[in-house]
């Protein structure tokens, strides 16, 4: 670690209030809302018909499309609806709706897979319905099966979690310690590299310290487990800026972390396939930190999927007071939801509701400052990009690199005129996209 | 169903908590060395001039709004940073309603006719002065001495007192020339502090002086000489608050270098070879209008991207 960063960002707040508290599992909902579109990618489509009866661990949807995962039951009982629901995202989704008997009967075909070669092994992650934990979704199977294989010469685990709130990596890397690095052992094996990093944030010295021990009693010559501590600045868990903070380099625009020779994992990923190949048990239950100052009791609980947000917050003692604001993940990237029916997803790692809203000034006139552009990870300067987009400038935006805003939300962040930048980004890349089918 | 009230809104859902307000107060603190400076020096003709500028431009924002019918923004004090601007850039003997011409010329032509804070090209506060100087050429080229009524001296930079003055002199500001850039002590003071505050960046100021100075030794021959020319004349006040400018400087850190450049290489041109003494607001002023073309040719290269590689 150098004593500056490689990257830029910003010195957001921490707010890791539930750092400290332990896990616990969540009682069994009354009902659960599987969405099939849980991942980057076509959506799955349901295996299920309204009245079947269903087990903990069954597959309820799948797709042919290689960009997809299956969505398992996480709850036993009846299939009672297959509905569509509107995502966070505003997107609709098929969704299968299952009402739980209480009892989690678990399905028969929840066995332990036979891995013995790379083709079972990738076989078995799909298997799992593993998806990009931190949020972004990609099915791992995918990730794990880049075209130049051969190239990839290390694994990094994003153990970073640099999200304000959110602790639910943290609580993985406390409690599930020897999972996270078998896993990463696995995955070190069928990759066939020599090493597999994984990179924690500063303001995690528990974590840094358990890993560490087990890295040092596991790692062999030519088989490395290692752990890298990054400096805790936002957003150090951005893929790109990971890859850069840890190896040096830097993915080129349009590229994937495996054209540098990476493949970046999720923690919880990596402890959660570590846990299939051992147990059979595909991912059902996701642990997600549930703060923010409208909730009464913020803890980390273990969901099962698809349970929908305000049982959730009932769990954990209901609403302090209204809530005026709920954010599915965390307040520098997080959708702020419309209401708190929506199910848990794979990909979810916070459910953050607040009172007041964070005081919010109205945005005033640019000043050029430059700060926007001095924290941006990318290197990207928002004046002239919003400049650009103002005069929809297609050709110029792409020029001028939009396409590489990741809309980690340092620029807005910091923006004393508190203008709408990652909003007018977003738009600007929507607008590159049509510009670009068009032609 | 809880969500009737929900707030749904683009991310990013925290912020620093900075306001444009802020920045222009550190502005402000940062300028109040060079106005106490200004007041001991020059008398309460200087604190005249800063109350009649100040008074000046806020009531020619507030009214430029009023009439535009646009969103009142007086509050955000960057009308109160051009007035005392504007003020630090004038001779103490300016009559005050002169000065007061300036603050209306600053905000309604240079600032708000182009649509307010943020869309000027040129500094506001250096054209009010260009624009007085131009109106008022005997008054705005008198020089009184600091502490002595009635009597003018000449500024280090008239051709017949260059090399006058002891750089001790310069330094502290006992030496005619308006009332906020003779004492550089100050204006170093300010400096620090926008640096410590990191409201600018050194780039600019460091720059700017910087070209001044080489240019001035290789011109003149001489450290002294090189010396004399950054601590006489609007330098310093230029290269530390007008030129680092936000809304009329480039963005991007090599567009600041090259900016500061010119300035400094404009300054020294004036400075020699112009029928002007002075050239420090004009050779801002040029490099302003340079900013969008400097932004263009200095942008950087996005994360991951080579030079000369195709954008993805």
């Amino acid at each position: 670690m150098g004593l500056f960063s490689r990257v830029r960002g910003v010195k957001a707040p921490h707010r890791k209030n539930t750092a400290d508290r332990e896990t616990v599992k969540m009682s069994v909902p009354e009902t659960v809302i599987l969405s099939m579109a849980q991942h980057i990618g076509p959506p799955c489509k349901p295996t299920v018909k309204v009245g079947d009866t269903v087990e903990v661990g069954q597959v309820v949807g799948d797709s042919d499309a290689f960009l997809s995962a299956p969505v398992h039951a996480s709850v036993s009982g009846e299939v009672t609806a297959i509905t569509t629901i509107v995502m966070p995202s505003g997107q609709p989704a098929e969704a299968v709706v299952i009402r739980s008997d209480g009892e989690q009967r678990v399905h028969e075909s929840v066995v332990p897979p036979t891995v013995e070669s790379y083709d079972d092994f990738v076989k078995a992650v799909r298997d799992s319905g593993l998806v990009g934990l931190g949020g972004a979704g990609f099915p791992t199977h995918v990730k794990l099966q880049p075209k130049n294989l051969e190239e990839v010469d290390t694994v990094i685990v994003n153990a970073a979690e640099c999200e304000p709130y959110i602790t639910a990596d943290y609580r993985e890397c406390m409690e599930n310690s020897w999972n996270i690095v078998s896993g990463m052992q696995t995955v070190m094996e069928y990759l066939d590299t020599q090493r597999v990093i994984i990179a924690i944030e500063a303001n995690k010295p528990d974590a840094i310290a358990t890993l560490t021990d087990i890295a040092k009693t596991v790692s062999k010559p030519g088989r490395e487990v290692l752990v890298h501590t990054l400096p805790a600045r936002y957003p150090q868990g951005a893929e790109k800026v990971l890859i850069a903070e840890v190896t040096g380099r830097k993915v080129p625009p349009g590229k994937l972390p495996a054209d540098v020779g990476c493949v970046v994992m999720n923690v919880t990923s990596v402890s959660v396939l570590a846990w299939y190949l051992k147990s059979g048990m595909p991912l059902v239950e996701k642990r997600l930190t549930i703060d923010g100052s409208a909730v009464k009791e913020p803890k980390n609980v273990l969901v099962p999927l698809g349970t929908p947000i305000k049982d959730v917050m009932a769990f954990c003692g209901g609403y302090k007071e209204e809530p005026r604001k709920i954010l599915m993940g965390g307040p520098m990237m997080g959708i702020a939801l419309r209401d708190d029916e929506l199910p848990i997803l794979k990909q979810n790692n916070a459910i953050l509701a607040f009172a007041e809203e964070e005081l919010l000034p109205a945005p005033s006139a640019c000043i050029r400052c430059g700060r926007c552009a001095s924290v941006c990870p990318m290197s990207l300067t928002p004046p002239v990009l919003a400049t650009a987009y103002a005069k929809e400038d297609a050709k110029e935006l792409e020029k001028r690199g939009i396409m590489v805003c990741m809309e980690c939300g340092s620029c807005a962040y910091v923006c004393p005129a508190n203008r709408p930048i990652v909003q007018t980004m977003r738009l600007a890349k929507d607008l590159v996209r049509k510009a670009q089918k068009k032609s | 169903m809880v969500e009737k009230n929900l707030t749904v809104r683009s991310s990013p859902h925290l912020h620093s908590g900075e306001s444009t307000k802020m920045i222009m107060l550190d502005v402000l603190i940062a300028l109040i060395p060079a106005c106490i400076a200004a007041v001991w020096l020059f008398g309460w003709r200087a604190a005249a001039l800063i109350v009649v500028c100040v008074a000046s431009c806020m009531a020619s924002e507030y009214l430029s709004r009023r009439v535009l019918r646009r969103p009142q923004t007086v509050g955000d004090l960057s009308a109160v940073v051009t007035g005392v601007l504007l003020a630090l850039n004038l001779p103490s003997t300016l009559p005050l309603w002169q000065a007061a011409l300036g603050g209306v010329v600053a905000i309604v032509v240079v600032k708000q006719m182009f649509g307010g804070l943020g869309c000027n090209f040129v500094n506001p506060a250096l054209v009010g002065r260009i624009v007085l100087m131009m109106s008022f050429a005997t008054e705005m080229n008198t020089f009184p001495s600091p502490w002595v009524d009635g009597v003018t001296s000449p500024t280090p930079l008239a051709p017949d007192a260059a090399g006058a003055y002891d750089l001790r002199v310069l330094l502290f500001g006992f030496h005619g020339g308006t009332i906020g850039e003779t004492c550089a002590v100050v204006l170093l003071l300010g400096f620090a502090y926008l640096l410590w505050r990191r409201i600018i960046t050194p780039t600019i100021p460091l720059v700017f002086v910087g070209t001044v100075f080489v240019l001035s030794w290789i011109v003149d021959g001489g450290v002294y000489e090189a010396t004399y020319q950054i601590l006489s004349g609007g330098l310093l006040l230029g290269a530390i608050f007008m030129a680092t400018d936000y809304v009329t400087s480039p963005v991007t850190p090599l567009g600041k270098v090259i900016f500061a450049f010119g300035c400094g290489a404009l300054t020294v041109l004036i400075r020699h070879g112009g029928a002007l003494n002075e050239g420090v607001s004009f050779a801002i002023v040029v490099m302003n209008i340079l900013v969008p073309l400097i932004e263009k040719a200095t942008y950087r290269l996005p994360f991951g991207q080579k030079r000369g590689g195709k954008h993805a």
